[in-house]
């Protein structure tokens, strides 16, 4: 088992079936090994970060997505959707900020307007962070209430400030599963052909999954295939990001037991061995937490995400900053996995090695 | 074949997963099936008051505290009632050093608690030689008034680094490396089976948890009476330590620890994952990493608990850690006989 695949890894892209049976079936060192290998081959023992900020500009969503506890109806007392001074005054208390991670929900009472402006104001707040904004499900969205074609609202978007765009929205390119969780959301065909536009103009993005809810073990193969020959033909992906369904507050949350670590960090390493054409994956430590993000760089990942930012209006004068803490926090776990932490843009040029 | 001193330190440079799966071909070679165990039990602390203040302990008090206690044998009796009526099949039972507390009591409550009809796994090093103190006598005549009592298996707490560098510095007080060494042979030479502890994550070097494994190693190899290893990471809340702390242990230290336990410790034959002070995440990527057994349910738990840090488990959770993991789960004594499988 390990010896015939893991050459054929080395060497060559695998089918679907090897894939599937590495997948399945291989000891989880062995999988890790082989995924490690083909990161050494692309990043060396280096491990990416970057000082960045997350900006959830509204909560009300109209695609009321079965796997999603963050969404409210308008009428919800913790519904809301952030004003400019808002975003301004967080934004502009951080301090080296390279990357503004903007992604919020289907908010039908907000004009195409708010989504320019919102983008013009993190411009004018963080003018040396890059701007990764809206997903593909957004961009859909802001098509249908502007009418515009989707290629005029990126047009549009880009020009506003909008540089790279995140991969959320993909959850799993399955139609068995999109109509059973998410039918109001796009499927593959429109995430597929917003992100190809979007590279054509220029503009780079990530990709996602959405694992460990109904989702079969093929269906997720299958999604890393999709992503892989979506790839082939734009080169526009940055990094492939697997996420963790985490069922408390939906309503799998006495049906669906959150997924081991074990098959957190088969994802991780499948991943890197299918990806073979993305440079970049990532252990979100957020979603997998601090100790098996850590673990994760083990098994192909060499992105480690960011400080996300927190509110720090308040740091005290002259200490260390909390977000010199958080930059910090994340050299020492990288290092202590074992690599050698590379403050990164959003585009993956390196700022700053910590040996 | 086997690993010296010299060895051992060279691997904690090695490749994470390589030393995981040199770890694993040490478990296959002693548990060649894909069993891992643990054991539904308790603890019990019968007393806080404690006389030897290691600086890493955030669970003793002094007498005079508002919140010192010593149980009484009812009370104590009554908690192993209900761990009996819970389902769960042994108590662990550790306390302060107490000076004030008479011999007779720790007879008793061995005694008491075992006809209840529940293991009664007591004390730890340091605890016999404060019983060897106020009876005067040896460390032997006191495991067999012990034995007699019901005392068949030991935990072996009380051992943090079996390093004088590192004792010297975080527990003085406490009884040094040889008598600890001394009083489980002691303990062995009665058939009374212990376990090898390890706390690491403070202020200990390489080379100290090397020299640790390598003391009961070689007690090991004359008294073969260590059932298992386990290590756990120091926690720091609420401890006069936590500011001296030079190598507060992640989760990579830990498999690292482990994986080199179970490759070191070649005559030991359970290594333990410890679940409850890394969490059930990473005590599950333990079973990659050496681990054949996860440990203990610890239904009560009070010592990482004053230290801040307490997290819980049902056998059910345990036992789907393990599935999940590829393992097949299963309930045992403390003698590592299979209780149940789940």
């Amino acid at each position: 088992m390990k010896s015939v695949l893991s050459e054929k890894v080395e060497k060559e892209p695998l089918s679907y079936k090897e894939a599937l049976d590495l997948f399945q079936n291989a000891d989880l060192l062995d999988l890790g090994l082989m995924a490690k290998k083909i990161k050494f081959s692309k990043s060396a023992n280096k491990v990416y970060f970057t000082i960045n900020k997350h900006i959830n500009y509204t909560n009300i969503c109209s695609s009321k997505c079965l796997m999603c506890a963050y969404y409210r109806n308008e009428e919800d007392k913790d519904a809301y959707t952030m004003n400019f001074e808002q975003v301004e005054k967080e934004l502009k208390a951080i301090e080296d900020l390279h990357e503004v991670h903007i992604v919020g929900a289907l908010n039908p009472k907000l004009d195409f307007s708010y989504y320019i402006k919102l983008l013009e104001t993190v411009k004018k707040a963080a003018p040396n962070a890059n701007i990764k904004a809206f997903t593909a499900a957004e961009i859909d969205f802001f098509s249908k209430i502007s009418s515009l074609s989707y290629k005029e609202v990126l047009e549009k978007l880009k020009a506003a400030g909008l540089q790279t765009m995140p991969g959320g929205g993909a959850e799993v390119f399955s139609e068995r599963v999109r109509k059973k969780l998410y039918p109001k959301k796009i499927g593959f065909e429109e995430w597929s052909q917003i992100h190809a536009l979007a590279h054509s103009m220029g503009i780079k993005s990530n990709a996602t999954l959405l694992f460990g809810h109904i989702e079969t073990q093929e269906e997720i193969i299958d999604h890393l295939f999709k992503l892989r020959s979506l790839q082939a033909q734009t080169n526009g992906f940055l990094c492939f990001v697997p996420l963790l369904f985490h069922p408390e507050n939906t309503i799998f949350e006495k049906h669906i037991q959150k997924q081991s670590a074990v098959f957190q960090l088969k994802v991780l390493a499948i991943s890197r061995i299918i990806l073979d054409n993305f440079d970049h994956i990532k252990a979100y430590w957020v979603m997998m937490s601090d100790s098996i993000s850590q673990v994760g760089l083990h098994f192909g990942a060499d992105d480690i995400d960011g400080t996300i930012e927190k509110e720090n209006i308040f740091h005290a004068a002259g200490a260390t900053s909390p977000s010199g803490m958080a930059r910090q926090r994340i050299v020492e776990m990288v290092k202590n996995a074992g690599f050698v932490p590379v403050e990164r843009d959003a585009l993956y040029n390196e700022l700053k090695v910590y040996k | 074949m086997r690993v010296s001193k010299k060895e051992a330190l060279e691997l904690f440079n090695i490749d994470l997963l390589e030393l995981g799966k040199m770890a694993q071909s040490v478990r296959f070679q002693k548990h060649p099936t894909k069993l891992v165990t643990f054991i539904a039990d308790t603890n019990i602390n019968y007393t806080n008051i404690c006389t030897v203040k290691c600086s890493f302990c955030a669970f003793y008090r002094n007498k005079n505290s508002k919140d010192a206690y010593v149980l009484t044998i009812d009370q104590l009796k009554q908690k192993a009632i209900a761990a009996k009526e819970a389902g769960l099949s042994t108590v662990l039972i550790q306390g302060g050093l107490n000076p004030e507390i008479d011999y007779s009591y720790y007879i008793k409550m061995v005694e008491e608690l075992s006809n209840i009809g529940i293991h009664v796994h007591a004390f730890s090093p340091p605890e016999i030689d404060l019983m060897c103190k106020i009876s005067n006598k040896s460390p032997k005549e006191v495991f067999e008034d012990l034995k007699k009592a019901g005392l068949s298996t030991m935990p072996g707490g009380g051992a943090e680094v079996l390093s004088e560098r590192v004792r010297k510095k975080i527990s003085p007080n406490k009884i040094n490396t040889d008598r600890w060494l001394e009083i489980s042979r002691q303990a062995h030479k009665l058939g009374i089976k212990t376990t090898a502890t390890m706390m690491f994550g403070h202020i200990e070097t390489k080379e100290d948890i090397i020299d640790h494994l390598d003391n009961i190693r070689r007690l090991q190899d004359e008294t073969h009476g260590f059932r298992a290893a386990i290590a756990w990471d120091f926690k720091p809340e609420n401890t006069a330590l936590k500011k001296f702390i030079t190598n507060k242990a992640t989760g990579i230290d830990y498999l690292k620890i482990l994986a080199i336990s179970r490759i070191y410790l070649d005559n030991i034959e359970n290594i333990q994952a410890s679940w409850a002070s890394q969490g059930k995440q990473i005590g599950q990527i333990a079973l990659f990493f050496g681990a054949n057994d996860l440990g203990s349910l610890l239904f009560e738990e009070n010592v990482m608990a004053q230290a801040g840090f307490r997290l819980t488990a049902t056998i059910e959770e345990l036992g789907n850690l393990i599935k999940q993991a590829g393992f097949i789960p299963a309930l045992r004594t403390t003698n590592y006989e299979i209780v149940r499988y789940l």
